[in-house]
């Protein structure tokens, strides 16, 4: 596994066999798993425990998930995965907009469970990003402004340009598009998502060999967008 | 019918028996405590009796109590609980009357209420308190009350026969023949004149005036003999309902059948009074029969008769009205119809002329056409034996003014014409008289007819019989024909007056059974209950005159509430009076006993005893309801009744049928769900164990892949199963934003992953597709959908197309999926939309949710969907999604 570093990671979870599973899938993948039943153990464990990651159940018992997310981002900036079932679409945007930094949709596989770990851990506000970042054949020079696909320079237009930015900086994790609309074009245009349509159908265009079925720039239906290498 | 027939009882009136018997068991114990005069000490047995009861801890409280300033009785109301009477203005006096409501609210085990005969204050629920004491019987509540004898029905005529003094108030026998227990409080009349001399009955000149009226001596005893009778006979009745072992006298032993005629004279209540004792006396069932003519009745005949039936009803006889011109046939007709073997009518006093005319006395009739009825001729008291003059001169109505203006014109034209003749022709003009008088009477009524023969007759002698100018006659020709101008006017206006009446009658039926038909049509032709109340309404209101009002339940026990058609506005106090005729399934409102006070008259819409509600009528208050009309309305109730039930029932039977359709759904989505679940768990189950003692990697890599994929079916079956439930419960919403149409295209492609791998996969979508305005999990699902039916209805490496675009003039999105398959099979068309609708080719999977789901998640959207054969033979399903281009374009 090519993460070398040992991490202590919190599962906020009712269900038995769950937590089980994730025992079984983040220990093998060499992290320390810590379990709490209900949202006020829950509380109480990421308090004492200090964790690196806390994945987070939305259908708790004692309390709703985006309580809890309430409750422990008034004193933690610790990053949370937000585990829910598949529709609800306003819980995981909830959730995000209350500071989860992703979720995962139920059924969910350990490959996609790590790859989305590894995403919300990879921000660390203490190390400076690198102003290259790639995917696939693309690379963005954030320094220079540029775009290239392979050899050739690639011309984006400016709000092209920042969503590319904006989604490589949030690289493996979601973006909703309230967020990305607010970023981009201003608070007052968070409804306005057939804007972001068209910019990401050129954008895809530009830089996806095969743009109506992208690998790289992917839409989380009704939640938002996500860059993945 | 043979003395065997007789003794077996028949299984109807066990069956009444029965019913009477449980109606008994919910209804409180009344006790009477009967006295032959005021002061035996009723109120006062009645009072130590409950204090007995008090001390045996039953909860008893005082409804009213007259102690008249009896200071002994008085003492004993001390340590009851009294409901305090309530106060009723009525023209600026004050009265008190018992409070009725209160009692009710309080529900106490035991009320006592005295003076039984009393009659309420206007304004009261009902006009008697003998009707109070049934209401309270009725919820449940025992009653103690004291009555004498003199306000018992059929006993008020002998008790005015031997005091002299009127009896105003009075309690029907039914009352009596409900107590449970009658205590008769027995004193010598010796005791009381001494007990009044010593002032315990009445006070001061009071007390003198009884003294010398009332109580002498001889009308003591006599009456005293009378309420030791009827106790007895009471006792007596209830010896032999004992020994015959059957509850009470509504199996009526004797056999006999009482029947009695009453008309609209006064005499006809004594005559009712007559049979109802004698029926008890002979253990035997009574009803009274008025024979109406067509001859409308004054008003003041009206209410008489309408009191003699109203008497007949309130002493336990069964009331009967038949509409004929011929009194004794009609009577002989209802007495063979209802198997009455005696016949009780009262002594004629009509006039002997009269009756030759109409075919002989009533009486005379009745005994050649009754056979073997027993007929019983009653003579009238004394009172009521002043003969009625012959020739009843009733003020004739507006009408016949002019009936009488034409006879006159009549004769003086005939005269005129006559005086134009030589004197010697005068024996010609009296035949023309007489055939004027014939001419007249085929338009005018019997009395014109009449009138118009006395006078031509009372003309011609004058002007023409010799000597003129003098009522004399001299020759026997000229008598003769004299006499016959009478006789002819009188038989003439006899005939017409009878056909006349019979087309009159006709008319009147006619118009009944028209408007009974036309109800009946309105309430079977009309499928929507309310329209048919609509339109009943209307013909009530046509048909009588007068607004209407129809309170319904509208469903089985539900509260019964106003129909909006109704034409009437009914107020809360009105509506409370339709509710207590709808509770208690009897009539109540203006022209009956309840509440008479009333705007409105109210009848239960009764059907086997069931009330479904209410008919309210009402009339202008200067105008009346006749029996008949009254009759009219019961019938309409009972038709009403009948639709509304037959409503009920329907819905009865809606819900049976849903039920039974839900029970099967159920079952084939037990059966569906059962099966396609298992499958993925029975592979998941096999696999892991496989793979726990599996070594080859080959071999374990293909078990994980058989898990993966039978996960996947599983997580797919869940999701139809749950977007089913979400369609079903109407909670689906769309949220509609906008989305990239390729993207909704992947997302579907990718969730069908699995069941494409055999098949090669077309994505076709128009380079310069915009945004549109759909909610994108719903049609991702549904595109999901049709993909995956796509990919399991056809042979693995069928080729499967996906296309997007938008309609030629821009108004629909479509998405296609199509395939180069078989095409649907022609047997599925029909049901294909359905749940659970199946293909018989279909691969095992899939529980035939698929397209029930795309139709109502596009249908959600305001889309539509369409399903064909592609020009290769494959099936291709269209869905369609209303598109609009954004009002803002997007800049940078």
């Amino acid at each position: 596994m090519d993460n070398p570093d040992k991490k202590r990671i919190l599962v906020v979870d009712d269900e038995r066999q769950i937590r089980k599973l994730l025992r079984v899938i983040l220990e093998g993948a060499g992290h320390a798993v810590h379990e709490a039943e209900t949202g006020t153990v829950g509380l109480v464990e990421a308090a004492a425990l200090q964790p690196d990651c806390v994945i987070l159940d939305l259908g708790l018992p004692d309390m709703d998930g985006c309580v809890f997310l309430e409750k422990y981002r008034e004193w933690s900036k610790t990053p949370v995965l937000v585990l829910s079932a598949r529709h609800g679409e306003d819980d995981k945007v909830k959730a995000l907009d209350l500071g989860a930094e992703d979720y995962l949709t139920k059924p969910f596989g350990a490959g996609e469970l790590l790859a989305r770990l590894r995403s919300v851990m990879r921000r660390n506000p203490h190390v400076a990003e690198s102003p290259v970042v790639s995917f696939g054949d693309v690379e963005i020079d954030r320094s220079a402004r540029t775009v290239r696909r392979g050899t050739q320079e690639v011309h984006l237009t400016s709000k092209e340009y920042a969503l590319l930015c904006l989604l490589a900086s949030h690289r493996g994790k979601v973006v909703t598009h309230r967020q990305i609309l607010r970023e981009i074009w201003g608070p007052n245009s968070e409804d306005q998502t057939h804007y972001l349509r068209v910019h990401m159908a050129h954008l895809r265009k530009k830089l996806e060999s095969t743009p109506d079925t992208p690998r790289h720039l992917l839409t989380d239906a009704g939640v938002g967008y996500r860059l993945v290498d | 019918m043979s003395a065997q027939d007789d003794a077996r009882p028949d299984p109807d009136a066990l069956l009444a028996s029965i019913k009477r018997q449980e109606e008994r068991d919910r209804r409180g114990k009344l006790k009477v405590f009967l006295g032959m005069c005021p002061g035996v000490g009723k109120t006062y047995a009645m009072l130590e009796a409950a204090h007995r009861e008090k001390a045996d801890g039953v909860e008893v409280v005082v409804g009213v109590i007259e102690t008249h300033g009896r200071p002994r009785t008085g003492a004993l109301v001390n340590g009851l609980e009294v409901i305090p009477r309530r106060s009723i203005e009525h023209r600026g006096v004050r009265l008190e009357e018992m409070d009725l409501e209160a009692i009710l609210g309080r529900r106490p085990r035991l009320v006592l209420v005295d003076e039984l005969a009393h009659t309420n204050a206007p304004g009261s629920r009902h006009p008697k308190r003998w009707q109070d004491v049934v209401e309270l019987l009725e919820s449940g509540i025992d009653v103690l009350t004291t009555l004498n004898i003199q306000h018992v029905e059929s006993r008020a005529d002998a008790v005015q026969q031997i005091s002299g003094v009127p009896i105003r108030e009075t309690v029907p026998d039914s009352i009596i023949d409900i107590a449970d227990e009658i205590e008769l409080v027995d004193i010598t009349a010796k005791d009381l004149r001494e007990r009044l001399e010593e002032g315990h009955v009445y006070q001061g000149e009071r007390a003198a005036a009884a003294s010398e009226n009332f109580f002498q001596e001889p009308i003591l005893n006599a009456l005293r003999e009378l309420a030791l009778r009827f106790t007895a006979e009471r006792v007596d009745r209830q010896l032999n309902s004992l020994r015959s072992g059957q509850g009470r006298s509504a199996v009526w032993q004797s056999g006999e059948r009482l029947m009695v005629a009453i008309d609209t004279s006064p005499f006809s209540t004594q005559l009712v009074r007559w049979t109802c004792r004698r029926a008890s006396a002979q253990d035997a069932p009574w009803l009274a029969v008025h024979v109406a003519s067509a001859t409308p009745l004054t008003a003041e005949s009206q209410s008489q008769l309408d009191q003699n039936l109203a008497l007949a009803r309130e002493l336990g006889g069964s009331v009967l009205q038949a509409q004929s011109e011929d009194v004794a046939e009609a009577l002989v007709q209802v007495a063979l119809e209802h198997n009455a073997t005696q016949l009780i009518i009262g002594k004629p006093r009509g006039n002997r002329l009269l009756y030759w005319l109409a075919g002989g006395s009533l009486i005379d009739r009745l005994l050649k056409l009754a056979g073997n009825i027993n007929l019983t001729v009653v003579p009238p008291s004394d009172e009521h034996n002043h003969a009625r003059p012959w020739l009843v001169f009733e003020p004739p109505p507006a009408s016949s003014l002019r009936e009488y203006a034409a006879a006159a014109s009549m004769v003086a034209v005939i005269s005129l014409g006559g005086l134009l003749f030589p004197p010697r022709y005068y024996l010609a003009t009296g035949l023309i008289y007489l055939l004027g008088v014939i001419v007249l009477s085929l338009r005018l009524g019997r009395w014109p007819v009449l009138f118009a023969g006395v006078l031509s007759a009372l003309t011609w002698n004058f002007l023409f019989i010799p000597p003129k100018f003098t009522f004399r006659i001299t020759s026997v020709e000229d008598g003769a024909l004299f006499v016959a101008q009478f006789v002819v006017a009188i038989v003439a206006g006899q005939l017409t007056a009878r056909i006349r009446r019979q087309a009159q009658d006709e008319h009147n039926r006619e118009r009944r059974a028209t408007a009974l038909f036309k109800l009946t049509t309105l309430l079977a032709e009309n499928d929507s209950l309310d329209e048919a109340l609509t339109q009943v309404q209307r013909q009530i209101d046509e048909t009588f005159e007068a607004k209407s009002a129809i309170l319904f339940a509208a469903s089985p026990g539900a509260l019964p509430g106003l129909h909006p058609a109704a034409s009437a506005t009914v107020e809360p106090r009105e509506l409370s009076v339709a509710n207590w005729a709808h509770v208690h399934r009897r009539n109540a409102g203006r022209f009956t006993d309840t509440l008479p006070g009333s705007q409105g008259f109210y009848i239960p819409l009764l059907r086997n005893d069931v009330s479904f509600g209410t008919l309210g009528v009402f009339v202008p208050k200067e105008e009346s309801l006749t029996l008949q009309q009254r009759d009219l309305l019961d019938s309409f109730a009972t038709q009403i009744a009948m639709a509304i039930e037959r409503t009920h029932l329907r819905a009865a039977s809606e819900r049976e049928r849903l039920l039974a359709e839900s029970e099967k759904l159920y079952r084939t989505l037990h059966e569906c769900v059962s099966h396609e679940l298992r499958t993925p768990l029975a592979v998941i189950t096999g696999s892991i164990e496989s793979l726990a003692v599996t070594r080859d990697e080959t071999k374990r890599a293909e078990l994980s892949e058989e898990v993966r994929e039978a996960t996947k079916r599983l997580n797919r079956l869940v999701g139809n199963l749950l977007d089913q439930t979400r369609l079903e419960s109407g909670a689906l919403k769309p949220r509609l934003d906008w989305c990239d149409p390729r993207d909704i295209v992947n997302a579907a492609v990718k969730g069908a992953e699995d069941v494409l791998k055999p098949h090669p996969l077309e994505v076709m979508i128009a380079d310069d597709l915009p945004p549109l305005l759909a909610d994108f999990t719903l049609t991702e699902q549904a595109i999901g959908n049709l993909i995956v039916n796509a990919a399991t209805h056809t042979p693995d490496g069928t080729r499967i197309y996906v296309t997007a675009g938008l309609d030629r003039d821009g108004t629909r999105a479509f998405f296609t999926v199509a395939d180069d398959g078989p095409g649907f099979p022609p047997e599925m068309k029909e049901r294909l939309f359905k749940k659970f609708a199946r293909g018989d080719a279909a691969k095992a999977g899939g529980l035939g949710l698929g397209l029930s789901i795309v139709r109502g998640f596009i249908l959600a959207q305001g889309g539509d969907i369409a399903i064909g054969e592609s020009p290769n033979g494959g099936a291709i399903t269209t869905l369609f999604l209303p598109y609009s281009a954004p009002t803002t374009t997007p800049h940078g």
